[in-house]
Formats: structure tokens, sequence, C-alpha cells
């Protein structure tokens, strides 16, 4: 049942990446628990704008949890308390009267801030660039039909590549580490016909990427699973190191 | 047919020498069939050694511009791709849920690249051009080889083949999925061949850019001007070509279906600098979206058009039971199978829930009109899945669409396993935009529009699963193609300066106009007046529109433009990461834009696919189109600021197709 509710927020604000930042507080009266997280957040700009100050800068674009590209981290939690779901997916219903809610972006070294709460995940796009695809041209390729894919290793597939490369793993990782993100598309392409011929390679090249950038090491904490608003499995790490080894025996 | 009015007889006379010929359209002679393929043995090729001197510059990351980079790279071309959003994967398009349409016939139900042509043809209300719809048939098959190559996971059955689900206005399935999440997969296809080029250097990147203006230098299209949205800084960048791919102008109603950052800017840009604007006013407007909840709401969500498979629509009999909803009093669940509607299985028998996108959307407004709505502000049906769950069983529903109900249920706070859905239509899709001819070149030399920002395809009425085998269609097989008919006379031009005084202007003039924003200093937030605008074009330039409604729409949009432009506040300065003058810049042109929508959709008196005007429907409430007087793309140009655009027609032929009304009910 819709309801309304005040809240305090703590806000991360910083101004430009060199700029010191800090938390500022803000009071929010009368908020639907029917609106969304980034509702709450365009009400609070709303409100700074009509008094002349500057808005919050937040990262946003799709609003139904696919594009990946909100990217709060609330009261402790990437994406805020609520499982399996975006911050733009979460409502206010999580939340009560009274409470206060501090809002801060990714803290990761590989994820430098831009302003407020808006980082720079391009680290996330040169791991790809450095091998997430099938070596393939458009044009001259086989028919749809020609290689039979059981269907469970589609549907397995589908599961690996259904991450939307929001960087909350990196974001819940106490070293920093990008390993289920880059995990999640080794495991998509290595479980693919299509994909599999050059799924050692691709391994490879993508880790030393991934250390080049100043990603954390991995250490098996599970954190990234646990925030991981897609549900996207700590299985693909394991296959991603056998891969990995793979390449590495071939040495 | 509806007659002409009086005063149009005058205009007749003017607009009557402001014809685009089947030759400036540029549609290759011979049977429709063998178009393409006459096309591609004669055109001109560029050689691998000249590729390397030509720059492209390809603005948007979405299926289109994703795919049409990476392709021209792989070829040689030198290209700059740009983008709004932080990574190229994160363009639009990645929402797409249900699927992707192509001939394939895998399931031997009598498929075939003329009837996806024919049903796309009249799916648009024959409103299209036949050389090109034919062509979009044509390729969608080698779209679902390429993607599978990438790596795609379409989902298959249990033999290991690629599996097929319906979409509506088709009587056969040939909807290739990859769950719910199809355009993220076909999205995630292209950023991935993208990605490699940008690995080797053929494309370089250039994300957080907002095109500002096309730079044009003796008539052709030769850069782009683009701010970047970090430091808020205007940048020059010059290629041989330029091509646009940045989607489509929904949001021009506030509230769509459309990604936040989704905008209109970038055609009205080219529009000012001569390319035709065409049919601004086809719309589309989605059946099955989520309902308006409160005034705070920043966006619509819509379920996929898959739902309508497995989903049966419908309302209550009786308006007291409607009632009793509304007031929260009766539960959906509580309502005897005798007592509910399913008006489209009524209505429609043959198509049933899966007529097109429009005929259900106006099907639903006419029920909740009339009284029968439901949910607490009576703007809402329901869609109802407890027939499918006793047929098929939860596991299978879940499934199916398992991360739509996941969808559904967080925004809702309700179990759709357990209650029907409750949907209601919203602005969805823009099948109007920049006019292309066969080459998808505009109106000016060197300039091509790709995807959802050209209007090419669908006609009045885009049929589900089309968009996204059009934007990968023009992007992998059709643009690589037709570009270099017009590159191969380019390669003697030397790469260009961006000092040249053209670009100076062009740059002075966005900085001019943004230094206007910045000093108004008004009191009213971008949102609110863009929230303002976009009550307005729902209420007269939506589903159903009159002549007083879209002459009032002229009048209010002429006073929001005012306002605007004298009240809005933007706080912070330009040259800085500013996200209000982000959206003031995007507003003022989605000002433009509803005033060509409403202006097109007021000079074309029928009813056409998602164009509905009330003057003209049959006696049983259905779409009467007057080909007699309206066979034409109707192609606006600009002509100065605060002057009336001119229209020109682009008479639509149909050699091939004989056309008909449409017919869904048998
Ligand atoms: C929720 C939803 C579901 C859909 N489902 C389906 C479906 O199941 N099947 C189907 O066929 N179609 C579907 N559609 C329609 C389809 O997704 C779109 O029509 C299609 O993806 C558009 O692709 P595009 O490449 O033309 O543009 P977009 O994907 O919108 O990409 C636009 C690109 O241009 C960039 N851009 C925009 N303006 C500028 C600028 N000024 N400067 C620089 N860059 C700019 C953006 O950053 C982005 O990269 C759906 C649409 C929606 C809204
Ligand atoms: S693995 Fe999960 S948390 Fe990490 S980027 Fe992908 S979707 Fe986000
Ligand atoms: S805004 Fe797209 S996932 Fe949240």
């Amino acid at each position: 049942m819709e309801k309304s509710i005040n809240l305090t927020l703590k806000v991360w604000r910083q101004a430009s990446p060199t700029a010191k930042g800090k938390f500022e507080t803000y009071s929010l009266k009368n908020i639907s628990t029917d609106a969304s997280f980034l509702e709450m957040m365009d009400i609070l700009n709303e409100q700074l704008v009509k008094e002349h100050k500057e808005p919050v800068a937040f990262d946003h674009d799709c609003r139904e949890g696919i594009c990946g590209m909100c990217s709060l981290y609330i009261n402790g939690h990437p994406h805020g308390p609520d499982g399996e779901i975006t911050t733009c997916q979460l409502h206010m219903r999580n939340f009560h009267d009274g409470q206060t809610i501090t809002i801060e972006p990714w803290r990761s070294a590989a994820f430098p801030v831009i302003k407020d709460l808006v980082v720079d995940r391009g680290a996330f796009d040169k791991i790809i660039q450095a091998g997430g695809f099938v070596s393939v041209n458009t044009g001259g390729v086989p028919d749809g039909n020609a290689i039979p894919i059981p269907k469970d290793k589609a549907d397995e597939a589908m599961d690996a590549a259904s991450c939307i490369g929001c960087g909350a793993c990196v974001a819940a990782c106490k070293n920093g580490s990008a390993m289920l993100f880059l995990s999640a598309k080794v495991s998509q392409l290595a479980l693919l016909p299509q994909g599999k011929v050059e799924a050692a390679r691709r391994a490879k090249a993508m880790v030393a990427k991934m250390d080049e950038l100043g990603f954390g090491n991995c250490t098996n904490t599970g954190a990234c699973e646990a925030e991981c608003p897609k549900n996207v499995s700590l299985s693909n790490i394991a296959r991603l190191n056998r891969e990995f080894l793979k390449a590495k025996f071939k040495d | 047919m509806a007659k002409i009015e009086e005063s149009a007889t005058t205009e007749q006379v003017t607009t009557e020498q402001r014809i685009i010929t089947v030759q400036d359209a540029k549609i290759p002679e011979g049977p429709l069939a063998e178009k393409w393929t006459r096309y591609k043995s004669s055109q001109k090729l560029v050689n691998p050694a000249n590729k390397r001197r030509l720059d492209v510059i390809v603005v948007g990351t979405g299926l289109a511009g994703a795919s049409a980079a990476a392709s021209l790279a792989e070829m040689g071309f030198n290209v700059l791709n740009f983008c709004i959003q932080d990574s190229p994967r994160r363009a639009h398009s990645i929402a797409a849920q249900g699927g992707i349409n192509a001939a394939k016939n895998y399931q031997n139900d009598g498929d075939s690249i003329y009837r996806l042509f024919y049903d796309t043809i009249k799916g648009g209300d024959y409103r299209a051009r036949e050389a090109n719809v034919y062509r979009l048939a044509e390729v969608s098959n080698d779209i679902i080889d390429q993607c599978v190559a990438q790596g795609v996971p379409f989902a298959r059955e249990y033999g290991g083949l690629l599996d097929n689900r319906s979409f509506g206005g088709a009587q056969v399935s040939r909807t290739f999925y990859a769950k719910g999440q199809t355009g993220q997969q076909l999205l995630l296809g292209a950023y991935s061949a993208l990605s490699r080029q940008i690995g080797k250097g053929s494309v370089k990147l250039f994300p957080r850019y907002e095109m500002m203006d096309v730079v044009i230098v003796d008539g052709r299209a030769r850069g782009i001007i683009a701010r970047n949205l970090v430091t808020g800084k205007l940048e020059r960048f010059s290629a041989h070509a330029v091509v646009v791919g940045t989607g489509g102008y929904g949001n021009a109603f506030f509230l769509s279906t459309n990604a936040m950052a989704s905008n209109g800017s970038a055609a009205i840009q080219m529009y000012k600098k001569g390319a035709y604007f065409a049919n601004p006013a086809y719309a589309q407007i989605h059946p099955t979206c989520i309902p308006v909840h409160g005034d705070y709401q920043s966006k619509l969500t819509l379920m996929s058009e898959s739902l309508r498979n497995d989903g049966r629509i419908w309302v209550p009999k009786k308006k007291e039971d409607a009632e009793a909803i509304r007031a929260g009093k009766l539960k959906p669940t509580e309502i005897k199978e005798e007592d509910r509607d399913y008006y489209l299985e009524r209505r429609y028998p043959a198509f049933g829930n899966l007529v097109p996108r429009d005929v259900a959307s106006r099907a639903a407004k006419e029920r909740c009109d009339a009284g029968y709505g439901v949910g607490n502000t009576g703007l809402a049906v329901y869609l109802d899945f407890s027939d499918a769950i006793k047929r098929l069983g939860e596991d299978v529903v879940r499934a199916r669409y398992g991360n739509l109900f996941q969808m559904y249920e967080k925004i809702v706070d309700d179990n759709p396993y357990k209650t029907p859905m409750m949907i209601y239509p919203a602005i969805h899709y823009t099948m109007g935009g920049i006019w292309v001819d066969y080459e998808l070149q505009t109106s000016v030399k060197g300039l091509f529009c790709i995807g959802e920002a050209n209007f090419s395809d669908h006609g009045a009425n885009r049929l589900g699963a089309s968009a996204l085998m059009q934007g990968l269609a023009d992007g992998y097989f059709i643009l690589p193609y037709t570009i270099q008919n017009y590159l191969a006379d380019q390669i003697q031009v030397p790469r260009l300066s961006t000092d040249a005084p053209e670009f100076l202007e062009a740059l002075k003039a966005v900085d001019e106009k943004i230094n206007k924003l910045m000093k108004i200093q008004g009191e009213r937030s971008v949102d609110s007046i863009h929230r303002e605008l976009g009550l307005v074009m729902w209420d007269f330039v939506g589903m159903g529109r009159t002549k007083e409604g879209l002459e009032t729409a002229l009048e209010r949009i002429k006073e929001i433009r005012n306002e605007f432009w004298n009240k809005v506040y933007i706080p912070g300065k330009s040259q800085d990461f500013n996200v209000e003058l982000e959206k003031a810049i995007r507003l003022a042109d989605f000002i433009e834009i509803g005033e060509l929508m409403a202006r097109d959709a007021l000079m074309r008196e029928e009813s056409c696919g998602g164009h509905f005007r009330e003057e003209y429907q049959t006696p049983d409430g259905e779409a009467l189109r007057n080909d007699e007087d309206f066979s034409f793309a109707s192609c606006w140009k600009y002509t100065g600021e605060g002057k009336e655009p001119e229209l020109w027609k682009e008479p639509l032929e149909y050699e091939f197709v004989k056309r008909q009304q449409r017919n869904y009910k048998a």
C-alpha cells in the first residue's frame, strides 16, 4: 500500500576528479513508498534546483535494470539493500520513515570518481577490447542452425551473458577485483562452439588487461556474487581459471 | 474516402511541385526481388588502400551505430564513434526485450522473405517504401547468422536448433529471442565486434560525448561539433562522411519507455541543416506498459509484447465490477470467467491477443474511456496468465517470462503469477525520422541516417521485433555497402582541417545557443517544463488525434517554447559536467519535434497505423486510410527560425503489393 516517508540523505559530493569530496546532508519529506530510488533522487534534485543549488550528479539511463548505468552504493551495499536488482529498480518501500540513507559512488581504484556519484568505468570496456569477442567479421558466416548447441549449454551461456557491466562486483570486493565481470564474458563465449575456438587465448588476454588496469586479485570472498544484480554465478570464475590454466599450459 | 477540405485546395497548388521522385529516392529499377542484388553489383566500391585514407564519423552505438561502426572498420575505414553513455554497451537498444524477426522459416510454418516483407508493409498500413522493406526482409536471415557467429546466446530447442516465438501482426513464428533480453544480447554482440575494432585502433571511441551539430562544407556533411559531457567543452571532428544512428524521439512525451538520454536532437540538427524530417507524426504507442503510478514518475516500463503469446487481455464485462475494482473493493481474481471481456479476442478473432500494437492500444483506450478500466486510476487493463499457468505450468511460464515478471513485481509490488498484471499503452517508438533514400543517405550529401533515427521501413506502424532487425540490417548489411557508392568519389578529398571556417562558425553557433540558455536563469526546472510538454503531447498528439486537439497542441507548444526560453533555470557552469544543461539542450529540440509532430498529424487527414485521427474511422472504429490523397511520405523541410516548414511529398507507389484495408478480424 502506498504511503509516504521522510528521510535524511547523506550524499557524497565531489566537484571533480581531483577535488576533495565530502558528505552533504539533505532532508526529504513525503516521499511515496511507490517511488523508485532514482525518482527519489530526482525529487532531491528538483528541490536543489529550486534552491538554485547544483543537483547531485549520478549515472542512469534505462531505469529498468538492463543498461548497467546506474551505480549507487547505498547504506553499504552496491545497488542498495534489496536483492537481485539494480539501483534503478530499487523502490522506496524498502526504507522506513525517519531513516538515514547514505549514498556513495562505487569506490575502487580502477573506477575513479568523475563527479559526485558518477565514476569512470572505462576500464571494463578496455577488458572487453582485449579479447571479449569472437574474431569474426560481418558477412560470410555459416547458417545459424549449422551448429546445433545443446539447450542447457545455450541457457548457461545466456546466464553468464546477462551481466550488465555495472561494476557492482568490483565495488563490493575488498580487493576491487573484476573477476566476476571478466569470467562472465569468458564463460559465455567458452560455452558456445563459436567462442570455444579462441577461449584460452581470450582468457589470457583479458586477465592480463585486468591486471594492467589496476583491479585487485580475487581471493574468493564471494562478495561479488552476493551483490551482483543479475545473479552472475561464482562458477564462472572457476571456468575462467580452467581456461586460464589451459592457456598457461600452451605457453 | 474522406473529402479534401476546401482550404487544402489552395495549398495543393504550392505543394504540387514539391515532389520527391523515385529517382530522388534512388530506388533501383527491376523486379522487387532483384533490386538489391542489382544495386550491389553495379554500385561503386572503394579499394582497400583507399579505405584507410577515408574517415567516417558514426554517431550512436545502439544496434545501428555499433554494427555500422564495427563493419566499416572491419572493411578498413577509419571510424570515429560517439555516444552519450559512459560505454557503447549502454545504448538504449540494450533494453529491447522481446526479439528479432527473420524470414528463416526454421519452423516450416510457411514463412518466406516475401511474407515478412508483406507483413511489414501491411503492418505499416501501406505507408512504407516497398523497395526498402523488401531489402530489409532479404537481409534479415544474414543477421541471425551473424549474431550466432558472434556468440549471441539465442534461445534453443532441445534438439539444439534455434527457437522461435510469435509476435503481433504475424501468423508465423519468426521471432528469435534470448530470454527477455534480446536487445541486450544483440547489442552486446555488436558491442563485442566494435570493441574488437577499438582494440585494433580502427575505431576511435568517444563515450560521454554528445553531437551538437553537423558541419556542412560546400553542401556536404564533413564533420560534427560534439560536447564532451565530462568537461563541457565543445570539440570539432572532421570526416569524409557522417552517419547518424541516434535513435528515436519518443521522449518528446516526457514519459515513455525510452531510456532517459534518448533524444531527438541529432535529428533536429540534421533537419536544420537541410535534411527532410519525414512522417514525424508516426509514433507508436505500445499496448503493454506498466501504468503510470504517480506524478513523480520519471519513465514508463515496457512489458514485452511477447507476453501476449500467453497472456490474455481483459477488462470486466460489467461497469459495476470495474468500479468496485477501482475502489479497491473487488479483486480481479474474484471476477468470474463469464464476467470478463476478453475484448481483443472478441473483436479480432483471427489474431486475438496478437493484433498489431496500434490496434491493441486503441482497443485498450476504448475500453477505459468507456468506463471499464481497472487500477486505481481506471487507466489500466488486465494481462492475465492464469490460463497459461494452468495449461503449461508455472515453471514453463517462469522460464519464458521470468525476468519480466520479476521486473513487474519490483515496480508494482504485486505477484503476476497470482494476480493478473495491469497494463496500459505508452509511447514507445517513433516510425518517423530523418528522410533517407535507398542508400540511407539524407537529402544532405554525405550525411547518412540509420536505425530508429531514420524514417524508412516501418511506415505508419512498426511490427514487434522489427526495430532490432532494421537497426542491424542498416548497420551490418546495408550502409557499409551503400556508403561506398558515395565515398568512392571522395578518395581525392584530403582530410579536412577542423580549423576551416565552417567548423569555427558551427562551433560558435552552438556556443552561443548554450550561453543563451545559461543566461536565462529563470525559476523553472527543465523537467517541470518537459513534463508539461509531455502532457500536451499525450493528450492531443497521442492515441486519438483531432483537428481541434492538434490546433490546441500547436498553440500550447508555442507557449511552452516561450516559457522555456524565458523561465528555465540551469545551475552550474556550461564548461563542466552539467546534467541540467544536457537536459535543457535536448528539451529545446523536443519542443521543435513536438511541434513538427502536431503539424504533420494535422496535415494528415486520414488514419493510418499509429496515426489515428478520430474524424477518420470506419463505423466499427478502425483506422480509415485515404490512399487517394495521402499515399505519400510527408517530408518537412526547414525554412528558417520561426518560419513554417515546407511540405515535400514522396509518393508511395505500390507496384508489387495490392493495398487493402488492414483486417485482423478474419
Ligand atoms: C523498452 C523497449 C523494448 C523494445 N523491444 C524491442 C524488441 O523486442 N524488438 C524490437 O525489434 N525492437 C524493440 N524496441 C525498439 C528498439 O529497441 C529500438 O528501436 C532500437 O534499439 C533503436 O536502435 P538504434 O541503434 O537506432 O538507437 P539506440 O539504441 O537508441 O541508440 C542511440 C545511440 O545514439 C547515441 N546518441 C543519441 N543522441 C546522441 C547525440 N546527440 N550525440 C552522440 N550520441 C548520441 C546514444 O548514446 C546511443 O548510443 C524496444 C524499445 C524499447 C524502448
Ligand atoms: S558480474 Fe554482476 S555485478 Fe559484476 S558487472 Fe556484471 S552484472 Fe554487474
Ligand atoms: S539505469 Fe539502466 S540499469 Fe539502472
